[in-house]
């Protein structure tokens, strides 16, 4: 029952606030949506007691029944969906609370609190489901919450694209997840997890035949499933999406970068440990992709000019750091800096929201500046968040950032030591960026023009207070959930499967020491750097930017990985949908189908009219000759 | 003969129209002014009575008139629904007839004198009777077609009906001498015995000659293509109630005459003018369904809507089965309802006291009068054959049985006419919903208008929740037609 409550309880909202919200106004639809919103956290908050006891599944109802092949809609309730749940659903919360300031100026409030709920119920749908179908369906259902939320302001053509690239790149990524699908019912002839999981180990080192080619069984389901978590986590190559889904108004990037979409990825390839465990080739991509998307994220974050911007790459690269620990065995790492990443992450983005909403809609860091004593208590948010995301020792972020970087270390798998490399090289560029953003955003001489300046305020509680509350997430998450690292798993109580000769967790405690104070370092040095640059010398970006001209582009241009994709895809698919419609569907279906026919039928229409010349001569002349016609047929035809 | 023939029982309810057509006819001559209001509600009346008397009579044929007239349960379903087609189109009138200064007792009496004959039709068992009581019911028609007589429209329509049913009336008249030329007889049940006896022998070809005569005549009442002209000039001319009542009671009367000649006598030649029926219906469904796309004029377009339809009965025709004429007959029942609704839409079609006909008229009807427009868009709707709706079914039927006569492609030639008559159904549809607004329509000055246009409509909607009733008085009334 408080399963129930608290997953349907935002699909209760997201109805009632989307059908009735211009009968029962804005501050109605606020008041529906953000209470079943709190109903839904407080019952994941009392679920917390779940953590640690058997795993148990709560079945609503039946789906569909087809000759054997049964699908119930399920809750699957183990310490994974628990802390997930926990993570979706307060989260959710407080940026629910946060969009009634946000938003208040908007004309279509009921609208957005719909989408924002729908939202969290489907990511919950996604997290507690107990099949493969049930997930696919909260996954899709995502899908299409992220694509009305991203295009909500749909008169703006940048809005509308940035949403359509998100659905696009994201049914790239579906369709491996769709295909992952399929193999797994093909394979296990079930789509249950339980089921699954139970007959993985099975089908180790078994090997699929598909189109002549043999694969190994388990690899090819796992790099199946985890297309779907790359397009949906936003991972190399398919990380398009991301950066253009600042578009949507911030607390929907907040929900999509925290608790909501990015994580479902990492989520997916945790709950499908125990068929990863035994596809050591499909992990190695996994580190390999994480470890890739967490350097190159960075990158990219360190030349982007817009405050949201810079932490939509954040995200990719935290992202990536989850999925480089996935791969070298440690999910437990993983989700642990996604539960610590959700608080600081969100904090960001509504200290972002808050800052754009204080300079009058100003996204460019470049005309901020100086405003941290107008902005206090975001001032201070912000930083809290900061430290966090780059690792300061004692925020959340230190705990599982640290934790993930050493099981790099640790870990004897395949590209582990790539991905260390990469993690540290990240982590340096992670503080450089992020000192960047507090240091061009806050301080310096204010770069707004006067009006703008003058205007600059503290927001209203209804956005601090979620922003208070998300520091104190931010600082103490970590040191709540350090048992998610135990090396015994007994935390996780069998949620997480990882094979007996995966001590990754364990071996972590014993790395040398100055692996433990490499990220310490990483911090000091980017942060330094970033000091120098911005705060100290701020002519000294610019210089170097001239000296460094092709490298600045590159990186500004986000490694042309849009250009390349438009040059490789979207002209192509166009030229070819031009050809198609002009030459195709116009020149031969339309000429000859619908047109052509309608043409006759109207020439036709108009001969028989002409046939009705009102001369009575006429029409008896052409009874006569009916029925010579009629007599003729019938003699010379029928009779012949 | 005489003593033990003449017993007038089998055909009371045509006595009884007589004999209520000659007293109405006497009262109305001698209170002239009082009748002209009385006399359509009275006529009206006798019809529902004649109705009453056809309900629950004995389905065996029994014979009257010298074996010229038979009484039988096909004649007796066919009876019914015309004498309803009758009185429903006949209420259609008072507004209209009042409204143009022509309500005058003659024009109901004509119409029961026509309907007499029409039901006079449906009992013929001779070729003298078929020819008799086809004048009685032709004759009315050509004087109410022309009887707005001061304008020249109805006029030219009264004279051009008139010219051509001569024609055609000429045509069967020769068709009939054929027949019995080479038969010897007159009576359907002498000539169905004889051709029986024969087992199957070939016909003469003078006789089939004849029977494609006869045909061609009861063509043209059907307005069948190629005997259709006078349609078009004949419904947009004559007055709109006239055209009402045209549309509905006497198409079904010619099909009943031509169901019982063809089935009866001629049943053992199938083969021999199914031929010529398949040719006739083909023509009609094609050239109803093309030549309504080019009509402006909502009376015209409803011209060549009913030639279409009656190729659509035709081909139940053509199957030359039982079943085809079970298809007929519910598809019949369902369009008269249909055309009824329909022609009482156009007759609200008033603009400050002048009745229009314009298609355009109903531009954006649906904000003006929702009620009115809802139920011409379920009439278009259904005559174009969209399901759920009564025309849907009856359609269905007559392909049905094609289909199971083997006879396919016209079923397939029917369901393709039905795509392009389609089209101008729902131009109609969207006209009325979706074009910017015309001036609206006068309000209804009696409301007799819009009740029988919501009873059609209601029946329309609703055929599909009680089918039970058409279809299984159908379906008795084709087995005691075919005698099975």
């Amino acid at each position: 029952m408080l399963h129930v409550l608290l997953v349907f309880s935002p699909l209760a909202g997201a109805a009632i606030a989307g059908l009735f919200g211009r009968l029962i106004g804005d501050r109605a639809s606020q008041l529906v949506t953000c209470g079943l919103m709190a109903l839904s956290a407080l019952c994941a908050i009392i679920g917390l007691r779940q953590l640690g006891e058997e795993p148990y599944t709560v079945p609503l109802f039946t789906w569909m029944l087809v000759d054997g092949f049964a699908v119930d809609w399920a809750l699957r309730v183990d310490t994974l969906s628990t802390v997930m749940m926990f993570v979706v659903s307060c989260i959710s919360f407080l940026i629910h609370v946060y969009s009634i300031g946000y938003m208040a100026h908007d004309d279509s409030i009921p609208r957005f609190f719909a989408y924002l709920s729908f939202f969290t119920f489907a990511m919950l749908m996604l997290v507690t489901s107990d099949n493969l179908l049930q997930l696919y369906f909260g996954w899709e259902g995502v899908g299409v919450a992220s694509y009305l939320l991203i295009g909500f302001w749909y008169t703006r053509p940048s809005a509308c694209a940035a949403a359509i690239k998100a659905f696009i790149v994201n049914r790239v990524g579906d369709f491996g997840l769709a295909l992952g699908v399929a193999a797994t019912f093909f394979i296990f002839d079930s789509i249950s997890y339980d089921e699954i999981f139970r007959a993985a180990p099975r089908f180790a080192d078994t090997q699929l035949a598909i189109f002549g080619a043999s694969f190994d069984t388990l690899t090819l389901i796992c790099v199946l499933l985890f297309v779907g978590a790359i397009g949906k986590s936003a991972q190399l190559p398919l990380h398009t999406w991301l950066p253009d889904a600042m578009e949507g108004p911030t607390p929907v990037s907040a929900l999509i970068h925290a608790a909501t979409m990015v994580t479902a990825g990492v989520f997916l390839v945790a709950r499908f440990s125990p068929l990863f465990e035994y596809a050591p080739e499909a992990q190695a991509l996994v580190t390999a992709i994480g470890a890739s998307t967490a350097f190159f994220a960075a990158t990219v974050g360190l030349v982007q000019n817009d405050i949201k911007r810079v932490i939509a790459y954040s995200t990719c690269s935290q992202l990536g750091y989850m999925f480089a620990a996935a791969g070298v065995g440690a999910y437990a790492a993983g989700i642990f800096h996604l539960y610590t990443h959700a608080f600081f992450k969100a904090l960001l983005f509504l200290g972002a929201g808050s800052v754009i909403h204080a300079m009058s809609d100003e996204q460019d860091m470049r005309r901020m500046g100086g405003i941290w004593r107008k902005l206090p208590l975001t001032y201070a948010a912000m930083w809290i968040g900061t430290l966090a995301l780059v690792g300061f020792p004692g925020t959340s972020g230190f705990f599982s950032k640290d934790a993930i970087i050493e099981a790099t270390f640790a870990a004897h798998a395949p590209f582990a030591g790539y991905a260390f490399g990469l993690l540290v090289l990240a982590a340096v560029l992670t503080a450089f960026y992020s000192g960047r953003l507090m240091f061009l955003t806050f301080h310096g001489d204010p770069r707004a023009d006067a009006h703008t300046m003058e205007h600059v305020h503290e927001s209203p509680p209804v956005m601090i207070v979620p922003l208070v509350l998300l520091a104190l997430g931010a600082l103490l998450a970590g040191w709540v959930g350090r048992d998610m690292l135990d090396p015994e798993g007994r935390f996780w109580a069998g949620a997480i499967v990882t094979l007996p000769d995966n001590r990754v967790l364990e071996e972590m405690h014993h790395v040398p020491t100055v692996v433990k104070l490499a990220p310490l370092f990483a911090l000091v040095l980017g942060l330094g750097l970033s000091w120098l640059f911005y705060v100290r010398s701020p002519q000294l970006p610019n210089q170097l930017a001239g000296r460094l001209r092709p490298l600045y582009r590159f990186l500004l241009e986000k490694w042309y990985f849009d250009e390349l994709y438009d040059a490789l895809f979207v002209r192509p698919a166009l030229a070819l949908g031009r050809i198609l419609w002009r030459g195709f569907d116009l020149g031969v279906i339309d000429r000859f189908g619908p047109d052509g026919v309608a043409v006759a039928t109207l020439a036709a229409a108009r001969r028989a009219v002409r046939l009705q010349t009102g001369y009575v001569y006429h029409y008896a002349f052409a009874m006569l000759i009916g029925i010579v016609a009629l007599l003729s047929w019938y003699l010379f035809v029928v009779r012949g | 003969m005489l003593g033990s023939g003449f017993d007038l029982s089998p055909a009371l309810p045509e006595a009884f129209l007589f004999v209520a057509g000659l007293a109405l006819l006497a009262v109305a001559a001698w209170r002239e002014r009082q009748a002209n209001g009385f006399t359509l509600p009275l006529v009206a009346l006798s019809f529902l009575v004649a109705a009453l008397l056809l309900l629950g009579r004995d389905p065996t044929p029994t014979l009257a008139f010298d074996g010229h007239f038979v009484a039988d349960g096909f004649a007796n379903f066919v009876k019914v629904l015309i004498l309803l087609a009758a009185a429903g189109s006949l209420l259609l009138a008072p507004a209209w007839l009042s409204d143009e200064g022509v309500e005058r007792f003659e024009f109901p009496l004509l119409a029961l004198f026509s309907t007499l004959g029409m039901a006079m039709m449906v009992s013929a068992n001779s070729l003298l009777a078929l020819y008799m009581a086809l004048e009685l019911h032709s004759l009315p028609l050509y004087v109410l077609a022309a009887f707005k007589r001061d304008e020249i429209r109805a006029t030219e329509a009264g004279l051009k009906y008139f010219v051509l049913g001569a024609l055609a009336s000429g045509l069967l008249l020769y068709g009939c001498s054929l027949v019995y030329g080479f038969t010897g007889t007159l009576r359907f049940d002498v000539l169905a015995s004889t051709f029986a006896g024969k087992g199957g022998a070939v016909l003469p070809l003078g006789a089939i000659v004849g029977l494609v005569f006869v045909v061609a005549g009861l063509a043209f009442k059907l307005a069948a293509v190629p005997f259709h002209m006078w349609t078009p000039d004949v419904y947009e001319g004559a007055p709109t109630p006239v055209t009402a009542f045209l549309t509905a009671a006497p198409k079904l009367a010619a099909f009943a005459l031509l169901l019982r000649l063809l089935f009866q006598p001629f049943a053992t030649y199938v083969d021999e003018w199914q031929q010529v029926v398949i040719l006739v219906a083909v023509a009609s469904m094609l050239l109803g369904a093309f030549a309504a796309i080019g009509q402006s004029n909502i009376k015209r377009l409803m011209a060549y809507s009913s030639i279409g339809h009656v190729g659509y009965a035709l081909v139940g025709v053509a199957a030359g089965t039982g079943e085809g004429v079970h298809a007929v007959l519910v598809y019949l029942g369902i369009y008269l309802v249909m055309s009824i609704g329909t022609f009482g839409c156009i007759l609200m079609m008033r603009r400050q006291g002048r009745y229009v006909e314009a298609i355009q008229d109903l531009a954006g009807l649906s904000r003006s009068r929702p009620l009115m427009a809802l139920a011409l868009a379920l009439f278009m709707f259904s005559l174009a054959g969209i399901p759920p709706l009564a025309g849907f079914f009856g359609k269905l039927y007559v392909f049905l049985a094609a289909i199971r006569a083997d006879l396919v492609w016209l079923a397939v030639v029917g369901v393709l006419t039905s795509v392009i008559g389609a089209f101008y159904y729902l131009r109609i549809v969207k006209i009325m919903y979706f074009d910017e607004p015309a001036e609206s329509f006068d309000p209804l000055p009696r409301p007799g208008l819009g009740l029988v246009v919501a009873a059609t409509a209601v029946l329309v909607a609703g055929f599909p929740l009680l089918p039970g009733p058409l279809v299984e008085s159908a379906q008795a009334a084709a087995r005691s037609l075919l005698g099975s």
